[in-house]
């Protein structure tokens, strides 16, 4: 029921300020906190190492932040990930790959998005056309597209020295990190595109109320489709940045539960999980606040194992205030 | 007028066609090992066969239950590792102890994911995701990201290789107990057919004065309590806990359950038609470790990951291709 | 006798709005009592109170000679009290005799339900209905009839004191009604009482003792139903003199009813399934085209096949002139069709969205300049659109959900006319908005009408129809089966054209 009773003025006043700014409040805590415990937190190597870690995080949720909007889930965006990052090293260090390296590197850039393309048309038409389920339609790739990157790689870690491809980690632009541009970068276009254009509009709308959005004439199938492949594509960029910044693809480890780290952020920056919002720029709040949770218990001699734990705790309790906010 | 309880198979193909088919399929398969490897009707092979897919045929029906609400319960490989690593830490109690109280560890996490989903209202896919991660933490921290020996002076080991009367071996009774404990409690108890109902619409069964949040408590905690039962048969089968187990475990079992002609949205589904799907999956693995043996072809491990995904996409294909016919059929009427 | 029933006295608001002021209802053990009202009486609000969905702000109701304050489903059905909803609330999956023992099975060793004792007392009750079908079967493979009765015989199996129907003859056919209408006097006979409500008064008449009329959230009256007549319902639910009804009309719709010939939509004889098998009317320019039917006539369906939501299997369409066949409702709105939805919460609006955005929804390819929105242009549009139609909004970027159904209703219509459409279908332009809003959206369609563009309604308040309609298609079981015109249609013709075909059908 709408709520018009004369305690809603104040009420609202309250829980909106709460609503916009709760991230900005657990963020203020967070960076407080470490400010205080954590040794060395206000240096400029603390921060380079963070932005290159939340930008892929970030990339990731924004993609994710779409997907959820239309009321999905993309459980395979690790895998993605996985199958991306072994595909780069897999066509520069071919015969190719070392007889061209500018067209080798082109390829390697190009040709893993391509197969990223792919893998989210795949889960956006299993979706949209074959209506079934998206935890169910993304599973499959959540297990099949790792075992692919495995099987072409062997399950080898693909050690390389390339240093034009491993600037997209390790480049610095204005002493930032290319990535952090990058992801900068790609929120803007993001952004734009959700809240100016009919695509936006619709895949809003789409989450909102799907069949008013097909009453009143809205293309349902493809902005889906549309948004899962974003969400693939931006994830398999996710998984080149990842291979750049370590100079080595392991496709057993590449994007491992990013699923979970994306779908925290996305909620955590305030996407609904019943769709409808699409805030992009929530999204890099909420990655910026996983990145430190986990940095922070990593700094403090929390175990790897306990901080999974954690994360774990802030997914349930960032959904559980959603939902109770809005009953 | 006809005696409507004298069963009437013909009837039962018509409303079950893809029961029907993941048995003959099932058949097709077992005859094709028989006829194509000499030592696939062996003794050997069958309960080497039947031990190592209990674990899956266990977490297979727990899952069948949850998806029969129109839940999901992604958190089982996990909870599966975390079992099997508490199995391994009370071994040399004996498998007296140490069996149910890892099964009572699994029912632990599964209370936790009912807790949050019928009282925190928390979808069950994040809730199961984030116990997932929860539970993968908590069995990596009790064993120190290292896989736990069992005590082999207990009887622990004995579970999979002791037979029962000299004949079956124990793992294979236990699930079989299950299989057919759980098949009596949804076909045959009010419990089973709620939860049923809920799974066809949960407004309704609301409306009909049903116990719902009592039906969707059990459905979560039986699948902890499956999974738990599959850490313990991992742990005694292997020699040893295995924190890192269970990737892919929930794939498994949901697409077992899905290709036994489960609906994912619940409300209709068989046990017997699970278990079929989980033996199905089985031996599809089995048939190419027997191809890998012949030479013909050399699958490495990891192809067990694609073919479980592709495996759960042909299934997919088929149902929304079969219901899509089935509710035109039933519109039409 | 001391009743069975009695409410008094009830109020329930919901976030200020009234919905019931001050309702009453007294049902005696045995007896049929009909409640009828118009939409939005509250006659849904206080059977939903009744039986324990809604909790009431004030008021009494004893039960059985008890007070009673049930607060689910579960309890009431455990009182005695069980409902037979308009829209099922069973489980089409089950089987019909789980949907009839479930909650109260009989078992055996205490805990095994027993399946054949189940199958027979499903049977048993059934067949005392005069109904002969397998228990076994999914219930969702039976007609909704079958399912309507299989819901009454789990009331009758749970020993119900008090049965509610709700609009229980909407979708049956009228052997079917005949068949319904021999199980409430089956219960009558066995001492239950039922609460009837329906819209066709001319059922009340043939089954009911008592009557109770709603309007504007109160009981405005209870008769015996031998003492009333058909008229004096009528006028008592619209709350007017029923000599001034014959006088002057009721709706804004009443306007110029000239001939008119440039046909702008020719439908002939379309199927798009079992729902709607043939289907023909034609459209002119500057016209009302009423479709007239019960529920479950096919109506709906009749609107979705031209809005190309239902693919058409056979027949044929015509716009101005040109073979017309959509496949999308993008089709549909890019040949200048809008379709107002019945259901304005699930179809209608999305809730989380303004009222700029919900109004040029439909609109949005028309308004991409450079390959984003023309925000400038939306935003003009959007205030004219508001001025125009009189949409009581603080601002353009207020989320709908916190307007009134009226002026939800408006939003959406506007949604429509900003597409400037040549052809409106409306689906219950007015259900569910309150009197004032309803007068307004009347006179738009009006003014839609007379600027010469062309209206299909569908409406089940007759007077609707009746006034507006230049010509309104009778249809019947998925057919249009026969065409009054205006003027010359009255309410008793109109009632007397749906009955005869129901007649006819039998």
């Amino acid at each position: 029921m709408t709520s018009l009773t004369s305690e809603g003025p104040m009420r609202t006043d309250i829980t909106t300020r709460l609503k916009h700014h709760g991230g900005l409040v657990a963020l203020a805590i967070i960076l407080l906190f470490n400010i205080v415990v954590t040794p060395n937190f206000l240096q400029a190597q603390t921060l380079a190492v963070n932005i290159s870690q939340v930008a892929t995080i970030a990339i990731v949720a924004m993609g994710m932040t779409l997907v959820i909007a239309t009321g999905g889930i993309d459980l395979s965006v690790g895998a993605v990930m996985a199958l991306s990052g072994a595909l780069a090293p897999l066509i520069f260090l071919s015969d190719f790959g070392t007889a061209y390296p500018a067209l080798g590197l082109i390829a390697a850039l190009l040709f893993p998005l391509v197969a990223a393309l792919v893998c989210g048309l795949f889960n956006g038409v299993i979706v949209a056309v074959l209506r079934v389920q998206p935890i169910i339609a993304t599973l499959i790739l959540f297990i099949s597209g790792r075992g692919i990157a495995q099987v072409l790689t062997n399950g080898n870690l693909q050690t390389f020295s390339n240093p034009e491809f491993s600037y997209l980690g390790t480049g610095k632009i204005l002493g930032f990190p290319f990535q952090g541009w990058l992801a900068i970068a790609i929120a803007c276009l993001l952004f734009w595109l959700v809240n100016r254009t009919v695509f936006g509009r619709y895949l809003l709308a789409i989450g909102g109320n799907e069949r008013a959005a097909k009453l009143a004439g809205g293309p349902v199938r493809s902005v889906k489709i549309g948004a899962y492949v974003i969400c693939s594509v931006l994830s398999g960029l996710a998984g080149l940045i990842v291979v750049a910044i370590n100079s080595a693809s392991d496709a057993a480890r590449n994007g491992n539960l990013m699923e979970l780290d994306a779908i925290a952020a996305a909620v955590v920056g305030g996407a609904l999980l019943q769709g409808g919002k699409a805030p992009i720029f929530g999204a890099i709040l909420g990655a910026v606040i996983i990145q430190l949770v986990k940095y922070t218990l990593l700094a403090n001699g929390v175990e790897d194992e306990v901080a999974l734990i954690a994360k774990a705790a802030i997914i349930l309790a960032a959904v559980y205030i959603q939902q109770a906010r809005k009953e | 007028m006809l005696d409507q309880n004298a069963f009437d198979l013909r009837k039962y193909i018509s409303r079950n066609p893809q029961s029907v088919a993941v048995w003959i399929a099932l058949f097709v398969l077992i005859g094709f090992g028989l006829l194509r490897y000499d030592n696939f009707g062996s003794a050997y092979n069958i309960t080497s066969f039947l031990n190592y897919n209990a674990m899956f045929i266990a977490i297979s029906v727990g899952m069948c239950f949850v998806i029969l609400t129109g839940g999901i319960d992604l958190s089982v490989g996990s909870v599966a590792a975390f079992t099997s690593v508490v199995a391994a830490y009370l071994s040399p109690y004996g498998i007296e102890v140490a069996m149910p109280l890892a099964i009572l560890s699994g029912v632990g996490f599964g209370l936790f994911n009912a807790i949050c989903i019928v009282y925190g209202r928390i979808p069950p896919f994040i809730t199961t995701l984030a116990t997932m991660l929860g539970a993968k933490g908590g069995s990596l921290v009790i064993s120190g990201a290292q896989t736990i020996a069992v005590d082999w002076g207990s009887n622990f080991t004995q579970l999979g290789m002791e037979k029962a009367f000299g004949v079956v071996p124990w793992t294979i009774v236990i699930v079989g107990i299950l299989i057919v404990g759980l098949w009596i409690v949804l076909e045959m108890t009010s419990l089973g057919r709620t939860i049923l109902a809920v799974g066809g619409g949960e407004d309704a069964s609301v409306m009909m004065g049903l116990k719902v949040n009592r039906a969707k408590i059990f459905v979560y905690a039986l699948s902890g309590g499956c999974a738990g039962l599959a850490g313990v048969f991992l742990a005694s089968g292997f020699g040893a806990g295995q924190p890192l187990e269970g990737v892919g475990w929930e794939l498994s079992a949901i697409a077992s359950v899905v290709v036994g002609g489960t609906l994912l949205t619940g409300g209709m589904g068989s046990i017997p038609a699970t278990v079929a799907g989980a033996l199905l999956l089985g031996l599809v693995f089995n048939i190419l470790n027997f191809e890998n043996g012949k030479g013909w072809i050399s699958f490495s491990a990891y192809w067990q990951m694609v073919i479980r995904g592709a495996f759960l996409f042909a299934v997919i294909l088929f149902q929304t291709r079969v219901m899509n016919r089935r509710s035109t059929v039933e519109f039409a009427k | 006798m001391a009743p069975l029933l009695a409410m008094s006295g009830i109020k329930k608001h919901f976030g200020g709005v009234p919905a019931l002021r001050s309702a009453s209802l007294e049902v005696a053990p045995g007896e049929v009592h009909a409640l009828i009202g118009q939409n939005g009486a509250g006659k849904s609000t206080l059977i939903k109170i009744l039986t324990g969905l809604y909790r009431r702000d004030e008021g009494d109701i004893q039960f059985a000679g008890q007070p009673s304050f049930l607060s689910s489903p579960g309890e009431a059905q455990s009182a005695g009290i069980a409902t037979i909803y308009q829209e099922l609330n069973l489980v089409p999956l089950r089987s019909v005799s789980e949907n009839v023992v479930m909650g109260q099975e009989p078992r055996s060793f205490g805990f095994m339900i027993n399946w054949p004792e189940a199958h027979k007392r499903t049977r048993d009750i059934l067949s005392r209905f005069g109904i002969e079908i397998d228990v076994t079967a999914p219930l969702g493979s039976y007609s909704t009839a079958i399912q309507q009765l299989v819901a009454i015989a789990r009331a009758v199996s749970m020993d119900a004191k008090l049965v509610i129907m709700d609009e229980p003859t909407s979708s049956l056919d009228s052997s079917e009604v005949e068949i319904l209408f021999g199980v409430v006097r089956e219960l009558k006979s066995s001492g239950v009482s039922v609460l009837y409500v329906s819209h066709f008064l001319d059922e009340l008449f043939q089954i009911c003792d008592r009557v109770t009329i709603m309007r504007d959230g109160q009981t405005v009256g209870c008769r015996e139903i031998a003492d009333t007549s058909k008229l004096d319902l009528i006028a008592a639910m619209l709350g007017r003199d029923a000599d001034e009804i014959a006088a002057e009309g009721l709706t804004e719709l009443a306007g110029g009813k000239k001939a008119y010939d440039e046909i702008v939509l020719d439908v002939d004889k379309v199927a798009t399934g079992p729902r709607l098998t043939d289907f023909s009317m034609t459209l002119h320019r500057g016209e009302i085209v009423g479709l007239g039917g019960l529920l479950g006539s096919g109506r709906t369906e009749a609107a979705r096949s031209i809005f190309g939501l239902d693919h058409t299997t056979t027949g044929s369409m015509h716009l101005n002139g040109k073979a017309f066949k959509p496949s999308e409702p993008s089709e549909a709105i890019r040949a200048r069709i809008g379709f107002l939805t019945e259901d304005r919460k699930a179809e209608g609006i999305v809730p989380h969205m303004s009222v700029r955005e919900n109004l040029t929804l439909a609109l949005l390819p028309s308004l991409r300049k450079n390959g984003q929105i023309d925000l400038e242009r939306e935003k003009k549009l959007v205030s004219e659109f508001i001025q125009k139609l009189g949409i009581k909004t603080s601002h353009m970027d207020q989320p709908i959900r916190e307007l009134s159904g009226g002026n939800q209703q408006k939003v959406l219509l506007a949604r429509w006319l900003a597409t400037r459409p040549d052809i409106l279908i409306l689906d219950e332009p007015t259900r569910g908005v309150d009197v004032g809003a309803k007068r307004e959206i009347q006179a738009i369609i009006r003014n839609f009408v007379d600027e010469g563009h062309a209206v299909i309604l569908i409406s089940s308040e007759f007077e609707e129809l009746v006034e507006g309609a230049n010509r309104i298609v009778v249809m019947h079981e998925g057919k249009a089966v026969s065409e009054l015109t205006n003027p010359g249609i009255t309410e008793n013709a109109l009632v007397k054209a749906l009955a005869h075909h129901e007649d006819a059908a039998t």
